[in-house]
């Protein structure tokens, strides 16, 4: 059974293979004329301004966070795919409130505002 | 044929092992907290293949989906909002916390390898043998649905929880 996933194993190989090749190939291709502007680090084609370690404010830090639990319903709903042709309308009642709990939270977080960009 | 599967399947195993060992002694040894954080991802990636290898499919895809997402995805959050320059500049000297780490580590692996021989893992024969793994994923869902029915509804409160929580937390104004 371990078989079955020789074709994503393939498709790995190829990804990988690809990233190597197109990092090598314009390395041993290319031209290189350096030149100390040209080595200089820089954003957004001008000189780097202040230093590039910055400490971002939280809020982006909530938006991680609530993103981080509804990750976690992927948990579930995955082996819920799998089983419901089997278990049809009892499945799908019983994912109905397991999710409108949590949309129940989701509306909670809107009209708290954490989603909003202050 | 068979001992073809199983040939590739040891070298799928220990190209995974040494890879995933590879990626966590560089991830302890540099000094730039993202590249800790990217061979992390390494590291949690080769260890999804080895659950797969061991018939563990909903674990493995659980591993790349939810631990090398988004769980990284938060420790590279905490890196950005922690000023490490200073840090990286002064070159801390951890000595307590490199004995106190090197003590348990090696505690950890006592507990591994009596782990390992005192009790049988998974093998041959028992009740969770490599055939009844295979239907993995549709196991974890008949039980989900079956047994653990009212469990499964009990972790929406939990998450609503921890939501609330996440929010009250971050959203406090600051006196």
């Amino acid at each position: 059974m371990l078989v079955e996933y020789f074709t994503i194993g393939i498709f790995i190989a190829i990804a990988i293979a690809f990233a190597c090749f197109a990092v090598l190939a314009s390395h041993f291709l290319g031209q290189r004329k350096p030149s100390a502007i040209k080595q200089a680090p820089y954003e957004c084609g001008m000189t780097t301004v202040g230093s590039s370690f910055r400490r971002v404010p939280i809020k982006y830090y909530i938006i991680a966070m609530l993103f981080l639990i509804f990750d976690i319903e992927v948990v579930f709903l995955y082996p819920w795919a799998v089983v419901f042709k089997e278990y049809r309308v009892f499945a799908f009642v019983s994912m109905a409130v397991f999710l409108g709990i949590l949309i129940l939270a989701y509306i909670y977080i809107w009209k708290k505002g954490a989603l909003e960009w202050e | 044929m068979e001992t073809i599967g199983t040939i590739l399947q040891w070298l799928i195993f220990l190209g995974m092992a040494f890879t995933s060992i590879l990626a966590s002694v560089l991830l302890i040894t540099r000094k730039n907290p993202i590249h800790s954080a990217l061979f992390l991802i390494l590291n949690f990636l080769c260890v999804a293949v080895i659950y797969l290898l061991l018939y563990s499919q909903f674990i493995a895809i659980i591993q790349v989906l939810v631990y090398a997402g988004a769980i990284v995805m938060l420790i590279v959050f905490v890196i950005m909002l922690l000023d490490l320059e200073e840090e990286l500049r002064s070159r801390l000297k951890l000595f307590y916390s490199k004995v106190i780490g090197s003590v348990l580590a090696v505690l950890f692996l006592f507990g591994l390898i009596y782990g390992l021989v005192a009790t049988s893992p998974t093998g041959k024969t028992g009740s969770y043998t490599a055939e009844k793994m295979s239907a993995n994923v549709k196991a974890v869902g008949e039980a989900l649905f079956n047994q653990y029915l009212f469990p499964f509804e009990v972790v929406s409160i939990l998450l609503v929880v921890a939501i609330i929580g996440a929010v009250i937390l971050s959203k406090r104004k600051l006196s």
